[in-house]
């Protein structure tokens, strides 16, 4: 019993890897448990540990947490990542919202029928440049400060910084137009707990591939 | 300049009945701008009012949110329905999340087209009686309270009524094997707040009509 936060999902990025930078960034390290099989999944649900019999599942704090959103504002919350005042947190939820909507699109483009795939890279390429960075380029440039809201680093900042990377993966030029994001990103790169989460051999998974498609829909029996 | 927040939508439930339903448990009154074609949600768009482009859109204290839930976040904040600490609060997030992935399934059931309405209907009531409200039965038998979380009034119990009520209006049986929540629903239609919601003439929106969802449609297209 090490106290740590316990992470059990599938070996991959999927659902858990936005908890992942969030707990990364905060400095806090994590155990994980890896689901390779059905079986393992629905013991879980069994002995009652997952509320909706979904993950990721974050035990926390002698909590069983499940729901990305829940867990991510609880470590936000806890770790000061959530703005100082209600405003600030209104603030810091519509550009995370914001944010998991162009994610959402990332994470379910490797369970796209290969057909579909080049159409749905176009989207990937046509939100981010033309609905998502643009507003985040703005808010930047509008106050100038480092950080997206409070002038203080926040649950925004790493979540942008995840689509950033996660958008550049599949759209190399994708921040040509937004001066004031690759600064950012930079920036970013070199807080010492994310520069730590960017180096080899930390908990940060590798890109979605063909292994860990089949071993999610064996798992959560998806068609 | 009434103060008053004001609420950006087409005139179904959608995305804003929640943020309705929580206003309203608050007793907060506010004032509600229908989008009715495309034309008016592109306008607010080149006005410039709509961070990503999309609506719900609630002005509130200066400030023009978007997103359903960081809507939903700052009202339960403000308004004291988000529980004590940060724990309660990752609890009553729990919650809410579960019921806003059955919420989801079922606002888009009132657009499916006519030969899908069935099987989505049978899904919808089968994710609801074997995965959610089982949920919530056993939170109210554990500890006995009235409310879900803290004993207190919070944004759970809002939506726990809301996609209640939503449910029985597809099929009125939908609690019969769940007698707390039964309970739940009869204790928190009767709180004067949300009783004066379901009365007629309340923001509360209806089923939306088969003869309306194209031009609704439309609007969102």
């Amino acid at each position: 019993m090490s106290g740590k936060p316990r992470l059990t999902y599938v070996n991959g990025r999927g659902r858990m890897e936005s908890i992942r930078w969030l707990l990364s960034a905060a400095g806090v390290e994590f155990e994980e448990i890896f689901l390779e099989t059905r079986e393992q999944l629905l013991k879980l649900c069994q002995d009652g540990s997952l509320l909706f019999h979904q993950l990721p599942l974050v035990e926390i704090d002698g909590m069983k947490l499940v729901q990305c959103r829940a867990i991510l504002s609880y470590i936000a919350g806890k770790y000061n990542l959530y703005g100082k005042d209600l405003k600030e947190r209104a603030l810091i939820d519509m550009y995370v919202e914001g944010i998991s909507d162009l994610m959402q699109l990332i994470l379910v483009f490797p369970f796209s029928p290969p057909a579909a795939k080049e159409e749905n890279l176009a989207t990937i390429a046509e939100k981010a440049t033309e609905r998502y960075f643009p507003v985040f380029e703005k808010v930047l440039k509008q106050h100038g400060q480092d950080f997206l809201v409070g002038n203080r680093f926040s649950w925004a900042d790493v979540q942008l910084m995840e689509a950033i990377l996660a958008v550049e993966e599949k759209v190399p030029s994708v921040l040509s137009g937004f001066p004031q994001l690759q600064a950012f990103k930079t920036k970013m790169s070199n807080m010492p707990t994310i520069k730590k989460f960017l180096q080899p051999g930390s908990p940060r998974k590798p890109p979605p591939d063909e292994h860990y498609v089949a071993t999610v829909k064996k798992i959560f029996k998806l068609n | 300049m009434s103060g008053k927040p004001v609420l950006h939508y087409a005139n179904i439930r959608g995305r804003m009945e929640p943020i309705r339903w929580l206003l309203a448990a608050a007793g907060v009154e506010f004032e509600e701008r229908i989008l009715k074609t495309k034309d008016d949600l592109q306008k607010l768009r080149t006005d410039g009012f709509l961070l990503f482009q999309q609506v719900p859109m609630v002005e509130i204290d200066g400030m023009k949110l978007v997103q359903t839930r960081a809507i939903l976040n700052y009202i339960a904040g403000k308004y004291n329905l988000y529980g004590k600490d940060l724990k309660e609060r990752a609890l009553i997030d729990m919650y809410v999340e579960g019921l806003a992935d059955l919420n989801e399934l079922i606002l888009h059931h009132e657009f499916k087209p006519a030969n899908e309405m069935e099987k989505d209907l049978a899904n919808i009531l089968d994710k609801a009686t074997n995965r959610y409200l089982p949920v919530f039965e056993k939170v109210l038998k554990d500890h006995g309270h009235d409310f879900l979380v803290g004993n207190k009034l919070s944004k759970a119990d809002v939506h726990l009524l809301e996609n209640i009520l939503w449910l029985e209006e597809l099929k009125p049986d939908v609690l019969a094997k769940f007698p707390l929540l039964q309970s739940f629903k009869a204790r928190m239609s009767n709180m004067p707040n949300i009783k004066k919601f379901l009365q007629p003439g309340s923001p509360k929106k209806p089923i939306v009509q088969e003869k309306d969802v194209p031009a609704v449609l439309a609007i969102f297209s």
